[in-house]
């Protein structure tokens, strides 16, 4: 298996010398960055710990908070959020085939959907801000139920969103370095590793969104008065 | 006496093979990358060691002397701190584990060299926080950072050595990664996982444990971070927040962290009971499943630290009896090592002086930990010197003897050097009687219940506490030591041949120190793990 | 010795159809939790969430196409989190089951 094979022309410059075959390098690159998304789990899943808790022991404040959010503001940043899966998923496959002008037409896609989720998120925050609903800074939940409980509603928000969106701006910069990389033809049908990797990195962003929605934006929105 | 194969010039190996710092600070070399973890750790221990003269000086005399409250409580911090994130745990995985690994599978390095090097400067920054914050003026808190103290009242530079601890963990996080992908896609071939060396079963469960669980309280420190430092409040009792969830969420990694420090020394004692008996381990296949069953165990006792923090009590009786039965699989090494010693051609050298020294302290430490597993003791010994004692049993007795009997048994061959047996041995038996002398006395003393991290006792305890320091100078003595004659030894130390102590494993196969690719051919393995008749007849080293 | 990953491209198609699928699911679940069903709208809203998260690992991370060790450690991914949600919760949720004394 671990042979000195004739070396694959195009994959030459980019097997390291500690790897027998290029195959056994994407393949480790694959699991490195799973088991780096196993660690994101953990890392998330502490923030969700946090959340259960305090919603299970404050149900009430935690509902009427939510109510802050704007439900549809939410769903549609989620959406786009979801379109910019997509366009990564399709500019993994664009890569896999190849394409080099379609590769990069998605992951600019790719970039102006992140661009605009962002650019929303501030928004809300800057309204946040407005409305005196950060912690800490002259807060105050107007018109809330059980306000002494909501700021633990808002801490979470704002960090568990705020934790997401630093990892989206981090996908930013990687997205504008893949973009350079992409324009200089570095990628190929036979070699396009990175982009597959940031693929699962980007996905994976998207799912910690896909709970955060529900979790945040949708305690009991029939306004029932307890969740 | 050996002497080195006649030769013309200075072989080429991994330490020659290029010259000048940058060839250092900027190597891609797993064993190279060691080394620089040698160094750095070393000198992190050194710190942790004055910390802990520190307190056994104040603690000589019942009263205040020394210190006062405020500045013994960050003294301890510091301790416990450097001592657990910058010692303990990346010991010996980022020493011997980083040397090793790579050659115990006949691989040329870990998967990803330059994430390696980098989990090293992550290292460095992390302890830069650190100093920092002992420089500044220290945290206060305990190595525990329990809120709302930490995040509401403490003085001390909580943010700072949260963010040091933060940032040390990527480091661990990294180098437990680069071990899981290397040692499911670099073995050689006919390198099965029933043929890898235990030590490398050993790293594989660490590296689950270090990916799992460091990035819990990589969270946690997060979040008191943010509390601290922009008042967010998550666990503040003013808006309704809850201690015992920080408690939760710092344990839940804290827990595992110490299968962290001990499974890495219990892979070190496989290798060199069976090594220094000639005898392949006994129960080959019970010892690599335990580790595996102490790495998933381990994750599911973390309440055994909440006892009596206000934890439900149903919760508190399944901790208990999971925290009774997490003690079994590490129960069956003790067993197995000790049955590959029977009958084995034990031979009495400074490593195998360590692991036999491990055994005995290790089944100490873990048999008061059955102690204090069971909820009704734990109520009178918690937070008392019983736990102190209990865990410096497993902690010194057990992880850094076994780190001492690593770097004993892969110095020749990372260095290419023999160090002086006499002193070696001399400095084993120094550390065994000091630790004992240290720690022993402090069983009582939390038995008869002597407070943990007070800085003043009852005149009664003294003679206790006076014992426990006197030890402790013997200690500091038996380990400042190796620092001496290791260090003389890469000068003036007997140069070593390629398998001194007449080991398996493919590491022993190459020269001393290893070439920098670590293997001219990449092996191809086709005999079973621990073959001691293919070994060359063993020639004892004076 | 190691399986290697089938190089295997999966038709734009099933990320279309995927695509879609998540987006309707994220409108569901918008207008449902407008609707009162007491306290089974978190289960719903979850029970939606763990869907379209299953969707885009299966399809748009290539789980379904992976390797045996891939799915591992997905497996291990949920494992573990649930392991420290269930547990930790099971404190929060049994606190006030035994009566102490004094309280």
């Amino acid at each position: 298996m671990a042979s000195q094979t004739v070396p694959h022309h195009h994959a030459d410059e980019t097997l390291q010398h500690h790897f027998a075959n290029p195959e056994q390098q994407k393949d480790a690159s694959t699991i490195g960055m799973w088991v780096f998304l196993l660690t994101e789990i953990m890392f998330f899943g502490g923030l969700f710990l946090a959340y259960f808790a305090y919603r299970q022991a404050y149900p009430v404040a935690f509902a009427s908070a939510s109510n802050k959010t704007n439900l549809w503001i939410g769903a549609t940043n989620t959406t786009v959020l979801i379109c910019s899966s997509l366009t990564m998923a399709l500019a993994v496959h664009a890569a896999s085939m190849g394409k080099k002008k379609l590769l990069m037409l998605f992951l600019t896609a790719t970039l102006i959907l992140g661009g605009v989720f962002l650019s929303v998120k501030g928004y809300e925050y800057h309204d946040k801000w407005v409305h005196h609903e950060v912690p800490g800074y002259h807060f105050d939940c107007e018109g809330c139920q059980d306000a002494g409980h909501t700021p633990l509603f808002f801490s979470l928000y704002f960090g568990m969103t705020g934790l997401h969106a630093m990892h989206m701006l981090i996908g930013f910069v990687i997205l504008i370095v893949l973009l350079v990389q992409a324009k200089k033809g570095k990628y190929n049908e036979k070699w396009y590793t990175p982009v597959e990797m940031f693929g699962l990195y980007w996905h994976f962003v998207d799912i910690i969104w896909i709970f955060l929605f529900p979790l945040l934006y949708l305690i009991d929105r029939s306004g029932r008065g307890l969740s | 006496m050996i002497t080195a194969p006649p030769q013309v010039a200075e072989p080429k190996n991994y330490l020659n093979a290029e010259t000048g710092l940058k060839s250092w600070l900027l190597t891609k070399d797993h064993k190279r990358i060691a080394i620089l973890y040698l160094i750095v750790v070393s000198l992190f221990f050194a710190l942790g060691g004055i910390f802990a003269g520190l307190i056994r000086m104040e603690l000589a005399t019942p009263a205040g002397d020394l210190f006062d409250s405020n500045t013994y409580n960050k003294v301890f911090t510091m301790h416990g701190i450097i001592m657990v994130f910058f010692f303990l745990i990346p010991s010996i995985p980022a020493v011997l584990g980083n040397f090793f690994l790579p050659m115990m599978i006949g691989a040329k390095d870990l998967a990803f060299p330059r994430i390696n090097l980098l989990s090293w400067y992550i290292y460095l920054l992390g302890g830069a926080f650190t100093l920092y914050v002992l420089l500044a003026g220290g945290v206060d808190t305990g190595w525990t950072f329990y809120t709302p103290f930490s995040s509401s009242y403490s003085n001390g530079y909580v943010v700072a050595a949260g963010l040091g601890i933060f940032i040390n963990g990527f480091s661990s996080i990294l180098t437990g990664l680069n071990f899981i992908v290397t040692t499911h896609r670099m073995r050689a071939p006919g390198m099965t996982w029933f043929r890898l060396p235990l030590f490398v079963w050993s790293m594989y469960a660490t590296s689950a444990i270090m990916v799992l669980g460091t990035p819990v309280i990589a969270v946690t420190l997060f979040l008191l971070v943010l509390e601290r430092g922009l008042h967010i409040g998550f666990f503040d009792p003013a808006y309704g927040g809850d201690p015992v969830l920080f408690q939760h969420l710092f344990w839940f990694y804290s827990h595992p962290a110490v299968y962290i420090m001990i499974l890495p020394s219990m892979g070190v004692v496989s290798e060199v009971i069976s090594t220094f008996s000639s005898k392949k381990p006994f129960g080959y296949t019970f010892i690599a499943f335990s580790s595996l069953a102490i790495a998933v165990f381990g994750f599911l006792v973390w309440g055994h630290h909440l006892f009596v923090s206000g934890q439900s009590i149903y919760a508190g009786l399944v901790f208990s009896v999971l925290s009774y039965i997490v003690a079994i699989p590490s129960a069956i090494k003790v067993f197995n090592w000790t049955a590959t010693m029977y009958k084995g051609q034990v031979r009495m050298e400074t490593p195998m002086l360590y692991a036999i020294g491990f055994i005995g302290l290790f089944t100490i430490g873990g048999l008061t930990g059955v102690v204090l597993a069971s909820l009704g003791m734990d109520v009178h010994l918690t937070d008392t010197y019983f736990v102190i004692a209990h865990f410096h049993y497993v902690m010194v007795g057990g992880a850094l003897l076994g780190y001492l009997s690593g770097l004993h048994f892969w110095w020749p061959k990372m260095t290419g050097r023999m160090y002086s047996d006499v002193w070696s041995k001399v400095s084993a038996v120094l550390v065994f009687a000091g630790f004992n002398l240290t720690f022993g006395p402090q069983f009582l003393l939390g038995y008869m219940g002597m407070p943990r991290r007070y800085h003043v006792y009852p005149p009664e305890f003294q003679v206790l506490n006076v014992l426990s320091s006197a030890g402790a100078s013997i200690l500091g003595i038996g380990l400042i030591l190796p620092a001496m004659y290791l260090t003389w030894s890469l000068k003036y130390g007997a140069k070593a041949s390629a398998n001194p102590w007449g080991a398996t494993g493919l590491e022993w196969q190459t020269s001393s120190p290893p070439i920098a690719e670590n293997f001219e051919v990449t092996p191809v393995v086709t005999h079973e793990a621990y073959d001691y008749s293919t070994v060359q007849e063993v020639v004892h080293i004076g | 010795m190691s399986e290697h990953a089938e190089h295997h491209i999966v038709p734009k198609r099933v990320y279309f159809l995927v695509f879609f699928a998540l987006i309707v699911l994220t409108w569901v679940t918008t207008l449902v939790s407008t609707i009162d069903l007491g306290s089974l709208n978190i289960y719903v809203a979850l029970s939606i969430a763990i869907f379209k998260a299953s969707l885009v690992a299966l399809f748009f991370m290539h789980v379904k196409y992976g390797t045996r060790l891939t799915k591992m450690i997905v497996m291990c991914g949920l494992y573990w989190l649930l392991l420290l949600l269930f547990i930790a919760m099971a404190d929060l949720w049994t606190r006030g089951w035994m009566g102490v004394p004094g309280r």
